[in-house]
């Protein structure tokens, strides 16, 4: 079976006779007795040839439905949203997707200045003054915001909306817990962040007030209202974005925010089951030296010329070690390439009018499944393109009716949500088209 | 040997020809650089649904003024674009890439066409459970094969990277003994020898970093242990092979001496593949492991990731691994949640799934002997690579290593010729230079680490470059002291990089901006 080992026997006999040993169990000598490995593995098998790899794993993979074969309304943090075809042909090749962390600049331009136009793409999406090289996701990314704004405010709490989405809030519980930061949540009005709830939790002692926009609910939050509350206080704002909203939407940094991040796997990367995803990661200009992560910087070569270095790494672990900004190394740096790539091919136009079409057709579903009079509107603060409904049958059979018609529904609020009992969180994307939404609403709508 | 043929790529400098260097198409602009007004390369339908106001339906103050500045290119300039920048890069496709302590194998094709597929690349994490059993068993089959190669008992494979790992790990750690009752352990071990990411990680998790030193052989000094190891350590953090390629003979020993006090044994399984199928943390005393996919297990780095850092358990530590965990229960795999102890999520969804595949289809693909003749060649490959060296340059620790070795460079200096010199001038002869600076309790340190997949002429070629610079430190050492020679840039300006940062493009109309906010940037 491919081990991809090239060296015959032979060469390898060659070789050991060079270093001066019989064999290679030689070289292992080093390892007592007692914690050598005696027994065979079991699970890792016998080995695959290639053909017979691809049988198997095409199995695997025809046990689950893919989105190509259904019509997805489902969003709640990964999106279904079109990748242009040059994406994936750029990400696959070898000189990006198997090359390491760009620690040799002459040998890593491209990637550099790459990731150097990303950060810059993003600054721009953002409204903020500088971003990082990316982060593992979009909840690890507000994560460590939150851990940052401690450190930039030498204060131990943070206030969390209701309306943040649950894996935004679960990921920054683990943090904030081992991280020694105390976590207050605050309330939801009309499916907008509660203001005089906040504002009574917001305190001298609060680092960091961290929201969602557009929320979890898909509604579109003040963000500018939180930000100056937050800031009275002496405390920053971290706003969590969706990126494709950015075409239409104010960018946090205009609205007040000190650190912008977010998902940007609706940025050119596929779905994957929720992984590799791509977190990004922006802050104003006064905060740029305690982020985390790499970062690129442009600088000149000995000869003047313009040339691309990982740069600020003093912030980084292999330098400041326990003192270190953060402990990421390895980052989603393709992920980075591919929303890159995403926003050269969209463009300015391309990405408002991406945005435009989520918002008309989520809008357009919103009211046809409204007149059905199956559903009831359970908010009326103006959304993206995502929005809740009141379902009148449990979700879980709604969906499992949608589903033997090849239509993937929506989130089931219920799960996180106790008060939102059959809420049903609806996603549609650019990619839906009438037909779709139409059949979605006309079967949506059939109970009873 | 002749400089690599690099026709493919665009690493090195083709500007010598002065006479095609005026017209020849500069490639080094950035994207922003080649934008004009009006050009688009997007590919959107019309809106097919009855639209309504944008305007009306929303409060003007949410929305933005200006569209945000991104590039107006066709399709065929983007592709240009990034295929040049690509040609300005290099991967192991593109030759040997020995960085020390990363294991840059190949990357088999056959995983990346596993992971394209329909089945695995498109698929919402939150579709029903139903409709994703392929993942699922798919998760819990991987689960169980690293449980058994690293001899734990349970695995999550949500952490993204090894340093994510690590501080799910160490987070394990902490829930650990506060259920235990044992809240004052909050200090970690780590040697001098030891990544960077592992104090860091044990800082994140909220814990105390102290070092042990290394003994005379290069391995952890068990006298120094036994003096930390008291009531206030939670655990050792460990690499074995160690940073130095050099296997912690006194392995069961120091897991004795960490456990009598209380604390628990944590391996770093960045330098996994000198033992994979050959020796397993778990039989080691190791109470913790993770694992880098993007090193030991053949998936790509992606140009810095993503990558994939499952955490693995002994049983006492398992009702603490993050949530979800895939269970098969009642002839369905599923995702538990219920799990009271679990230290929570560390990351949106269930881990890098991608990634993940396709060390799944490197572990399929080998098999158990496979895996075990991949840790014997690429100690094969390491020894003959040092045994060859060793002549040439220093090797402050002179015995069999294991899957790596370090050597320095202190010979060189003494001719002036830094261990970075070294490394730049590698360039010159094609090759990507090792990991260097790196363990920091080496002075001037080259850290080599071949990999299983390269073959003897490749390691053949590299020893010869790497004698050649040697001689060249003694007979020539300019030559040395400003490599590299054929780069397209050379010696970029680190210091002014990090003085004055410039972090992002910036077009020049917005200069007023650009002036307030480089400003900020000081």
């Amino acid at each position: 079976m491919p081990d991809y080992i090239p060296n015959t026997l032979e060469e390898q006999r060659a070789m050991l006779k060079e270093i001066g040993v019989d064999a290679a169990e030689d070289l292992f000598a080093c390892i007592p007795e007692s914690v050598r490995l005696k027994k065979r593995l079991l699970l890792a098998g016998e080995g695959m040839a290639e053909g017979e790899l691809l049988k198997h794993m095409r199995g695997l993979s025809l046990k689950n439905r893919n989105l190509d074969e259904c019509i997805c309304f489902l969003g709640a943090g990964a999106y279904d949203h079109h990748i242009p075809a040059i994406v994936e042909h750029i990400v696959s090749r070898q000189e990006f997707y198997t090359s390491y962390t760009p620690y040799q600049p002459e040998m890593s331009q491209g990637m550099l200045q790459a990731i150097f136009e990303y950060q810059t793409m993003v600054c721009e999406l953002t409204g903020m003054d500088a971003a990082n090289a990316s982060m593992y996701d979009g909840a690890t990314a507000l994560a460590e915001a939150a851990v940052m704004a401690c450190r930039a405010t030498g204060r131990r709490e943070a206030v969390i909306p209701r309306t943040l989405s649950p894996e935004n809030a679960r990921v920054l519980n683990t943090y904030a817990r081992f991280g020694g930061i105390t976590v207050n949540e605050a309330g939801y009005d009309d499916g907008k962040i509660n203001l005089e709830d906040i504002e009574r939790k917001i305190t001298q002692e609060t680092a960091a007030v961290i929201m969602q926009n557009p929320n979890f609910f898909g509604i579109i939050e003040d963000v500018s209202r939180i930000g100056e509350m937050a800031h009275r206080k002496g405390a920053l704002l971290i706003v969590s974005v969706d990126p494709i909203s950015l075409g239409l939407l104010k960018p946090p940094g205009e609205a007040g925010a000190d650190i912008a991040v977010g998902e940007g796997q609706s940025l050119g990367s596929p779905l994957c089951f929720g992984g590799p995803c791509l977190g990004f990661f922006a802050a104003s200009g006064a905060l740029v030296r305690r982020m985390p992560g790499r970062i690129v910087g442009q600088t000149t070569d000995r000869s003047g010329k313009r040339a691309f270095v990982l740069t600020l790494q003093a912030r980084e672990q292999h330098i400041r070690r326990e003192k270190a900004t953060s402990n990421i190394c390895t980052n989603q740096a393709l992920n980075a390439l591919a929303a890159s790539v995403y926003l050269a091919v969209m463009g300015k136009e391309g990405l408002r009018k991406a945005a435009e079409l989520c918002f008309q057709k989520a809008h357009y579903a919103h009211k046809r499944l409204i007149e059905s009079g199956k559903f009831a509107e359970v908010f009326k603060a103006p959304f993206f393109k995502e929005f809740v409904l009141k379902s009148g049958e449990p979700v879980a059979e709604l969906n499992r009716r949608l589903l033997k018609e090849g239509i993937i529904g929506g989130y089931d609020l219920g799960g996180s949500y106790a008060e939102l009992e059959n809420g049903w969180l609806v996603a549609v994307t650019e990619k839906r088209t009438k037909d779709e939404i139409d059949k979605f609403v006309r079967l949506a709508g059939e109970f009873r | 040997m002749n400089m690599q043929d690099v026709s493919d790529n665009n690493l090195h400098n083709d500007e010598n020809n002065p006479e095609t260097k005026e017209i020849r198409r500069n490639d080094d602009k950035l994207i922003y650089e080649i934008s004009r007004p009006g050009r688009r390369a997007f590919s959107l339908p019309e809106c097919d649904v009855p639209q309504c106001s944008i305007e009306e339906a929303l409060p003007h103050e949410c929305l933005r003024r200006d569209g945000p500045c991104l590039p107006e290119v066709s399709e065929v300039d983007a592709v240009r674009h990034f295929i040049g920048l690509s040609r300005r890069n290099y991967g192991v496709d593109s030759g040997f890439y020995p960085l020390g302590s990363c294991t840059m194998k190949y990357n088999p094709k056959v995983n990346e066409n596993a992971a394209r597929m329909d089945g695995f690349s498109k698929v919402h994490p939150y579709q029903p459970q139903e409709t994703v059993q392929g993942c699922l068993e798919l998760m819990y089959e991987m689960e169980r094969m690293l449980a058994e190669i690293t001899g734990m008992d349970r695995m999550s494979l949500q952490p993204a990277a090894g340093a994510h790992g690590e501080t799910t790990g160490l987070m394990m750690v902490k829930a650990y003994h506060e259920w235990r009752g044992e809240s004052g352990r909050n200090i970690i071990i780590v040697p001098d020898s030891a990544h960077g990411t592992n104090p860091a990680s044990a800082a994140a998790a909220g814990f105390d970093v102290v070092e042990v030193r290394s003994d005379s052989r290069g391995c952890v000094d068990i006298g120094a242990l036994r003096e930390l190891a008291n009531e206030r350590v939670a655990a050792l953090m460990l690499t074995n092979p160690n940073t130095l390629g050099l296997f912690e003979e006194n392995i069961v020993e120091i897991a004795d001496i960490v456990h009598r006090a209380g604390g628990l044994l944590y391996y770093d399984g960045a330098n996994a593949n000198a033992i994979v199928g050959i020796s397993r943390p778990g039989d080691m005393g190791f109470d913790i492991v993770h694992l880098n996919l993007h090193k030991t297990f053949g998936t790509p780095h992606g140009g810095g990731g993503p990558g994939s850092g499952p955490v693995g358990v002994k049983k006492e530590l398992a009702p603490f691994l993050p949530s979800p965990l895939v269970e098969f229960r009642e002839g369905m795999y599923c995702l538990d949640y219920d799990r009271p102890l679990s230290i929570g999520k560390v990351k949106s969804f269930y881990g890098n799934f991608g990634v993940i595949v396709k060390a799944y289809s490197y572990i399929k693909t080998l098999g158990a002997e496979g895996l075990r003749r991949v840790a014997e060649s690429a100690v094969l490959n390491a020894n003959y690579v040092m045994t060859k060296l060793k002549n040439c340059y220093e090797l402050p620790y002179d015995r069999s290593c294991m899957h790596e070795f370090v050597l320095s460079g202190q010979t060189q200096k003494k001719n002036g010729v830094s261990t970075l010199d070294i490394a730049k001038r590698l360039m010159d002869y094609g090759f990507h230079p090792p990991t260097v600076y790196f363990p920091l309790i080496v002075k001037e340190a080259i850290m080599i680490e071949p990999t299983e997949t390269e073959s003897k002429e490749t390691l053949d070629e590299f020893i010869e470059a790497m004698v050649r610079i040697a001689n060249e430190a003694e007979t020539g050492p300019e030559t040395v002291r400003n490599a590299p020679h054929s780069t397209a840039v050379a010696r970029p300006d680190e210091v002014k990089a990090a003085r004055e940062p410039v972090l992002r493009w910036r077009p020049v109309q917005y200069s007023v901006k650009s002036a307030k906010c480089s400003d900020n940037l000081r």
